[in-house]
């Protein structure tokens, strides 16, 4: 299934995520008009679209960040839509998000910001949670900055923290939102070859939403492509090559 | 009544200022009833938002590092600022009126009148307007860049509470923190209006607060000093709400510390007017 760099399969233990019917307007304006999308366990499928597609918006509503209008939004068997703050907080434990700015914390140092999470939400003593930080770091390739803060460090940096802090609680799903955008094409590989170890390492299952198509062939097991608020295409990146619309033909290729 | 229609006036006009600085050139009709919409918006996300501090408030745990953090923001920081004002305010207090207690020939009511005013409305008022300038403005600030880059997005995602972590903490240590910088208004008021008075006619310390203070009684103390905790809930409550719904980018950065410190400033002079007269009520 896998179609480019990962050469691991997804796990066969039942859908993580279910998207149903997902609707989302803001004011007049439609940004997602009857999304359907099932992830399978340990799966990572690649989102792409046009700019103000909604793929981000997509992403926030899976996490909770935003309410949809109607649709269904289902996690490990658990409607998103309906959970109240403290059950919706435990689904939230279970998932990792990496922004598109990394949004780390301005006032904390890098190791500050990784420690966040894990202050309130583990049982691990004060030794053992530094220890955590400091593998969390090194398995970005950070831990030698540990001290600086984050206006202190490049975009690629605030990344792999970023996926740091993400990872902090272990997470059995992440969302990465344009987790290359802005970065140059070796730093982007070296965040790509990241999400590739993740999928090979811990399983986890991944809804990644990007623009660069070189990164979607090597980190996809599947793609979906947005247009107009609605999934125009499906399938593996071989699949959409194949694909005769000339949208599908022309997102792929980069041609205007 | 009228109180709340003076408020009801001020954020309308506030809100119809938002619309017309978004470009819009609409015939009046327009911008008013815009203005209404985003008022009446303002109202309720603002009831919204004190729910949510309000389950904040009640549930551990109460990120007591980050209260600490805040408290020194808020105090300490404010310190010299406040102590500044308040000095300044002595010895402006003590030109005025020494001059007009001369002509009146009541010369030796100077240090009464100066502790007076200072403790029960100059000092109050002079350190509520200072801490919303300076605390008012950072936290509408830092929030609202805090929003626009996600960081508060991202906290929510780690399951993390904003509203307790960020607002709960900002507004606990203003209510916290407003009275003992009151204290200090206060002291360093006392003590300007005691320096220029003895520039213009020596008197010792002591006797000057001797008898500024020969008269003073608890209620005269204690409730105006204690009515700033609700000036301090003003600014840490408006300033966390105008940054936590920040929208736009830096320019909404900038529109949030700007609001956050025109309406703290605002609701602080009208709740003054309400406090006043409830003490006058209650302290008789």
């Amino acid at each position: 299934m896998n179609n480019g760099g990962g050469n691991n399969e997804p796990r066969n233990n039942g859908p993580a995520i279910v998207i149903q019917d997902l609707r989302k307007s803001f004011g007049r304006q439609k940004v997602l008009n009857g999304i359907g999308l099932t992830v399978a366990s340990g799966e990572t499928v690649v989102v792409l679209g046009r700019s103000g597609t909604g793929k981000s918006v997509l992403l926030k509503l899976l996490i909770g960040l935003q309410k949809p209008d109607s649709g269904s939004i289902r996690i490990q068997g658990l409607e998103m839509t309906t959970l109240q703050f403290k059950e919706l907080n435990q689904v939230r434990k279970k998932i990792g998000f990496l922004f598109q700015q990394a949004a780390l914390y301005d006032s904390l140092s890098v190791e500050e910001n990784v420690a966040f999470p894990l202050d309130r939400h583990s049982d691990l003593r004060c030794a053992e949670r530094k220890e955590r930080v400091r593998a969390l770091l090194a398995t970005v390739g950070m831990e030698q900055h540990g001290k600086k803060l984050p206006s202190q460090i490049s975009g690629g940096m605030k990344k792999r923290v970023g996926l740091a802090r993400a990872l902090a609680l272990d997470p059995e799903i992440m969302l990465f939102d344009e987790p290359t955008a802005g970065l140059d094409p070796i730093t982007a590989g070296e965040i790509n070859q990241l999400i590739l170890g993740l999928q090979e390492k811990r399983k986890i299952t991944s809804i990644v939403v990007t623009h660069d198509i070189r990164g979607a062939r090597t980190v996809s097991h599947r793609l979906v492509l947005l247009k107009e608020g609605r999934i125009v295409a499906e399938g593996s990146f071989e699949e959409l090559k194949k694909n005769q619309d000339l949208f599908v033909a022309q997102f792929l290729s980069g041609d205007s | 009544m009228t109180f709340y229609l003076i408020v009801l006036m001020i954020a309308m006009a506030f809100s119809g200022s938002t619309v017309i600085q978004s470009g819009r050139f609409a015939n009046p009709f327009v911008v008013v009833k815009d203005s209404m919409i985003a008022f009446f918006e303002w109202i309720g996300d603002l009831g919204i938002f004190c729910g949510r501090l309000v389950r904040a408030a009640s549930v551990p745990p109460h990120e007591g590092r980050e209260l600490l953090r805040q408290l020194e923001a808020v105090g300490p920081k404010s310190f010299v600022l406040v102590a500044l004002a308040g000095a300044a305010t002595g010895v402006v207090l003590s030109l005025q009126t020494s001059d007009s207690l001369t002509r009146l020939g009541a010369a030796s009511l100077l240090p009464s009148v100066i502790v007076f005013s200072l403790i029960k409305e100059t000092g109050p008022i002079i350190t509520g307007l200072i801490v919303s300038g300076r605390v008012g403005a950072g936290i509408g600030a830092e929030l609202g860049s805090m929003k626009v880059t996600e960081q508060i997005d991202a906290m929510e995602a780690s399951a993390i509470d904003p509203y307790k972590f960020l607002a709960w903490t900002r507004v606990l240590a203003c209510v916290l923190m407003l009275p003992l910088l009151t204290l200090a208004a206060d002291f360093f008021g006392i003590l300007g209006g005691w320096a220029t008075n003895t520039l213009m006619e020596p008197i010792s310390l002591r006797l000057f607060l001797e008898n500024g203070f020969k008269t003073v009684t608890f209620n005269d103390f204690f409730p105006p000093t204690f009515k700033t905790a609700i000036f301090g809930f003003i600014i840490g409550l408006v300033s966390s709400f105008q940054g936590m719904r920040t929208r736009g980018g830096t320019e909404g950065v900038g529109r949030s510390a700007t609001s956050s410190v025109v309406l703290c400033s605002l609701f602080i002079i009208l709740a003054d007017v309400l406090l006043v007269r409830l003490i006058q009520v209650l302290f008789p």
